[in-house]
């Protein structure tokens, strides 16, 4: 069908010496992608600052529903005064840290957190994943408990996770409170793993499993050297995911158990501030926005590490 | 070596083996559907000596890749043996007896044309240099040396099913089951391919079933070409073919299409394309198995 392109040559077709169709280049892409970033975050700022400008003052309600915001500098801060707020210090006591360096330093320690969270959600992901693959039984069984899993609102299950850990101690190792926030962030993040790589290691055309069956390779042998590196397109979405959810679940059980030193708790710290300091709540903020881009950043480059598996078959 | 070999299908060497390749007896399968029971095959006997080229041939529907898949135990019969090599199909295919290709070339993506070549090795615990030869070997066998280290997405849909004609060839298998692989192809690529393959089966004597709905293609590659019918799945009569492939088969020269050229323009190929023909439309002179369809 699509070889009518084929030379009459009875010589190899050697077809392969054309060079693929012309995309963007990555080379390019690599230089103009920082720039597209750049411009929109300007962007953000400049509609910021556009309503701010033109909407009105107490903004605009309707029979009691708010449905435009305030634009008072209470409400809606300066944009350059909450990034000049980031190089003063975090309060009037003597030697308090510089703003932007606090807000780094809870950043790191929240992420350090999420990280353990995001790896611990990933291998019970995937183990799930290649349970359900092996046994279907374990798929109608476990898969809707998965998805159950996902409907228990976070705030209830913080102070679970905490109470019953704090009832843990396992030989020397005792619970500490950031291993709650830790487990809280896999139990958002192995969610997408699980769904993804399930349908990843179901994804191999039945001509590779028949193949591989017929070359006398067990269930073992299959998985690795076909199921697994098959599934990696779809999983290399879900792990990004996992990333965003175990920073959002990392954040949110920092704020509901308490757990003092990352960004939860400045959120919540600062929020006392909103009206005596109004720029300092975005502090934390956009400490939170930066999290998560360095969080999709490292899937990205986890991304290029696996790409030789991103390649597709082209059918003859 | 025993005194089997009376066949006048490869006249100047008898074959090393003079084992039966594949033996089926009296194999049924009928497929459990919600309309009812689907007879895919019903009674079918085929015995394929070592060596051997046998074509499956017949309308779709006949049950001739359901008899390959049978064969490769991808499927199991549902009364009725099939021995490969003395042995079940099961064991068979747990010792790596046969080479299988598809009618797509199904190569993993992810590998080189090499490493795609080399599966079959690396699952059979072969070691790297050993693995690194034969996959080298195999791909100058079919002329594909210079892309050895290129992935699937860069090659052409005809050189892409050489390099799984490769890989089926790796292990090399006495057996080689084949089900429509020159089926996606354009007709030049194809007649070339034929003709590697006659060549690579004189050099490797593996014995082949080879599953077609091409005619011409059957009786240019076969000893014997089984017409099947449909509905229910059976063998309508084989039909020998002798053809003088001694030009077709030399190994060495380096294109073999003109002798390839000669033996389709040859009488004899007329004779047993219109021998086939007969048989897939009704009747033949030697009914067995008659269908009253």
């Amino acid at each position: 069908m699509s070889t009518t392109a084929a030379p009459p040559a009875p010589a190899p077709l050697l077809r392969a010496h054309v060079p693929a169709p012309r995309r963007v280049t990555p080379a390019r892409l690599a230089r103009v992608r920082p720039l597209v970033a750049a411009l929109s975050v300007l962007a953000v700022a400049a509609l910021w600052e556009t309503y701010k400008w033109l909407g009105p003052e107490q903004g605009w309600s309707l029979g009691g529903t708010r449905l435009l915001p305030r634009t008072t500098d209470l409400a809606m801060p300066h944009t350059w005064h909450m990034v000049a707020r980031l190089f003063e210090p975090v309060s009037g006591a003597t030697g308090a840290d510089v703003l932007w360096l606090a807000v780094l330093r809870a950043g790191a320690s929240s992420f350090g957190v999420a990280l353990v969270g995001w790896t611990i959600g990933v291998l019970v992901g995937a183990l799930l994943a290649v349970a359900m693959q092996r046994v279907t039984l374990v798929e109608r069984a476990v898969l809707p408990l998965v998805v159950l899993s996902q409907t228990v609102p976070l705030i209830a299950l913080a102070p679970l996770v905490r109470s019953w850990g704090a009832r843990l101690e396992v030989g020397a190792l005792e619970w500490q409170p950031w291993m709650s926030v830790a487990v809280i962030a896999s139990y958002l993040a192995f969610f997408p793993v699980a769904v993804g790589m399930l349908r990843g290691l179901q994804a191999p055309d039945t001509i590779h499993v028949e193949l591989m069956r017929a070359y006398g390779a067990g269930w073992g042998a299959t998985l690795v050297r076909l199921r697994l590196p098959a599934a990696v397109p779809h999983l290399l979405p879900a792990l990004r995911l996992a990333a965003a959810n175990a920073v959002v679940g990392t954040v949110v059980a920092e704020v509901a158990t308490g757990l003092p030193g990352g960004l939860g708790r400045m959120i919540l710290e600062f929020a006392n501030f909103a009206a005596s300091d109004p720029p300092k709540p975005w502090a934390p903020i956009f400490g939170a926005v930066l999290l998560g881009l360095v969080a999709a950043g490292l899937v990205a480059l986890l991304g290029r590490a696996l790409r030789r598996f991103r390649r597709v078959e082209v059918a003859p | 070596m025993s005194a089997v070999q009376e066949q006048p299908a490869s006249p100047p060497t008898p074959h090393p083996r003079g084992a039966v390749a594949v033996a089926v007896q009296q194999v049924s399968r009928v497929f459990g559907g919600r309309g009812g029971d689907v007879v895919a095959l019903q009674d079918v006997d085929l015995t394929v000596a070592a060596g051997e080229f046998v074509s499956l041939i017949g309308p779709s529907g006949c049950g001739k890749s359901t008899l390959l898949r049978l064969v490769a135990d991808l499927d199991e019969p549902t009364a009725g043996t099939v021995r490969v090599f003395g042995r079940s199909a099961r064991e068979a295919r747990l010792a790596r007896d046969y080479g299988i290709a598809f009618q797509q070339a199904g190569l993993l993506p992810w590998r080189t044309v090499r490493a795609n070549v080399e599966l079959p090795l690396a699952l059979a615990g072969t070691g790297r240099a050993g693995r690194r030869e034969r996959a080298d070997e195999l791909l100058a066998l079919v002329g594909l040396a210079d892309v050895a280290d290129r992935h699937p997405d860069q090659l052409s849909g005809g050189m892409q099913q050489r390099v799984a004609i490769a890989r089926a060839l790796a292990e090399s298998p006495s057996l080689l089951l084949m089900d429509e692989p020159f089926g996606a192809l354009d007709e030049m690529t194809r007649e070339h391919l034929q003709a590697q393959l006659l060549r690579i089966c004189a050099e490797t004597r593996a014995a082949v079933v080879f599953v077609t709905h091409s005619i011409p293609e059957a009786v240019f590659l076969s000893d014997r070409v089984v017409v099947m019918s449909a509905r229910p799945g059976r063998v309508r009569q084989v039909v020998p073919v002798t053809l003088d492939r001694s030009g077709a088969t030399t190994p060495g020269s380096e294109p073999h299409d003109d002798a390839g050229d000669d033996l389709r323009n040859d009488a004899a190929f007329f004779t047993s394309v219109a021998a086939v023909r007969d048989a897939l439309h009704g009747g033949g002179a030697a009914g067995r198995g008659v269908d009253v369809r």
